[in-house]
């Protein structure tokens, strides 16, 4: 559904992805480890254009991403994210964080986002928080309305950009069951993660990438039980 | 022949203070519609202005860097003079409008500065996740960074507001019949200076007070979705 083709990005003199090939097809739970400055991150921001690569194409269900404003908002509408550090908008509450998407850009009317939301929010577990403000919230609980303000949107693919990074251990469990679920129900995702549990137990593909190349790349049982690279099994020593 | 230190020829009467105080009312709501109208064109010139600060377009960066550089150079006074007095060959304005005018530019420019700091202090973040979502950088703005960027400029645009009160007594200059020139006035005709000057720099601290207050209040009642 995605395919990301010959992606080449620098930070200045820093060359963090080279020749990244990469596809992503529907149904399918990728996820991408490595070490830090490996560039996953910088590769899921390509992906839906919040970096520019210097080279390389992004193709949306078969066709070409024009790196023009309409069209990569359009794409975007598609393709969620879900970030480290949840970036829910503080000034709004919980409710009309969700429906800001679908009424704003979609221009789908108040009551039906509001339907559709709730919805979403029983989803996640926290339906009684719907006129809560984000500051009033756990970290746990934060990110679980980012993902449900994604899912407003009704997206193909969501990517998750570290999801659980930034919160304590005890909150990491809840946000990792809502992204388990997601997964049965079949939403494509592709993910940033350093949870090795939740690679092995949800992933078709596991991904490795090291100073911005992909290193490896199968399915979890192989990966994690017989690795060929040495670099991956080394950090998978260093974790397991 | 000697000199003179000068002379006492009056003792002070403050009580005039407590006689003639409704008197100046008309000349106190004259320096509130100076400042607020000058308040008011500065906030919306000087949004434009932060924007165009923070464009990227060079020619737009460059105009209004230009812009807020001599306006902050220069002094306030000088400005209105140019606006009053200079401008007299291409079009004459009358004392208020000019006040308002020059005012106004000259609150923009400090207000485009406040703007612009409290925009780019908005998480990055925030950007990104609307632009997520699928908004464009205009609706981004207009829903999401903005109304953050508002929030934070409020202390910043009330002191504004109250510098905007003690800059209108310039307008005194000029002959518009606000409170300095009211107490100048009063102070020479009656050879009570002292008083006439006391009595308007009361009405100076009632209104800065309370629009103090009024800040304060309106702070904490945007705080409310802060932590």
């Amino acid at each position: 559904m995605i395919r990301v083709s010959s992606i080449n990005k620098s930070f200045g003199k820093n060359q963090v992805l080279h020749d990244i090939d990469l596809t992503v097809y529907e149904g399918e739970v990728v996820v991408i480890v490595g070490p830090s400055g490996s560039g996953k991150s910088t590769l899921l921001r390509c992906v839906n254009f919040l970096e520019t690569s210097e080279s390389g194409e992004i193709y949306f269900e078969e066709e070409l991403v024009v790196q023009k404003e309409n069209a990569i908002n359009k794409m975007r509408q598609n393709v969620g994210m879900v970030f480290q550090h949840f970036y829910l908008f503080p000034h709004m509450t919980v409710l009309e964080n969700i429906i800001e998407g679908p009424t704003q850009v979609k221009k789908i009317k108040k009551q039906e986002a509001v339907a559709f939301a709730e919805e979403l929010l029983k989803k996640v577990g926290l339906l009684d928080k719907k006129d809560f403000y984000p500051a009033m919230l756990s970290g746990g609980q934060q990110q679980r309305v980012a993902i449900a303000r994604s899912l407003a949107m009704r997206p193909k693919l969501i990517m998750f950009d570290e999801p659980t990074s930034a919160l304590d251990p005890e909150l990491v469990g809840d946000v990792l069951n809502v992204m388990k679920n997601l997964a049965k129900e079949g939403m494509t995702m592709l993910v940033v993660t350093h949870e090795m549990g939740f690679a092995k137990e949800v992933a078709d593909r596991v991904i490795f990438m090291d100073e911005g190349k992909i290193v490896e790349e199968g399915n979890p049982k192989s990966f994690f039980i017989n690795p060929e690279n040495p670099r991956v099994k080394d950090f998978l020593g260093c974790i397991i | 022949m000697g000199y003179t230190l000068g002379g006492i020829y009056l003792s002070y009467d403050f009580s005039i203070i407590y006689e003639k105080f409704p008197i100046f009312i008309p000349a106190a709501i004259e320096t509130l519609k100076i400042s607020a109208a000058a308040i008011l064109v500065g906030v919306i010139f000087g949004l434009i202005i932060a924007f165009g600060r923070l464009s990227k377009i060079k020619i737009i960066y460059y105009i209004s860097t230009l812009y807020v550089t001599i306006i902050r150079g220069t002094p306030i006074i000088l400005q209105l003079f140019i606006v009053y007095f200079g401008l007299a060959n291409i079009v004459r304005l009358d004392p208020f409008p000019s006040a308002v005018i020059a005012f106004g530019a000259h609150n923009a420019a400090y207000i485009a500065e406040i703007f612009r700091g409290s925009i780019l202090s908005i998480d990055k973040g925030q950007m990104e996740a609307a632009r997520s979502i699928g908004m464009s950088n205009f609706l981004a703005m207009r829903r999401i960074v903005l109304p953050q960027a508002f929030k934070r400029a409020v202390p910043n645009l009330g002191n504004q507001f109250i510098i905007a009160i003690k800059d209108s007594s310039l307008a005194s200059t000029i002959a518009v019949g606000e409170l300095l020139l009211k107490a100048q006035q009063l102070g020479s005709s009656n050879f009570r200076f002292m008083e006439y000057l006391v009595l308007a720099g009361i009405y100076y601290l009632i209104i800065t007070g309370v629009l103090s207050i009024f800040v304060n209040k309106l702070e904490k009642r945007l705080a409310v979705s802060e932590r």
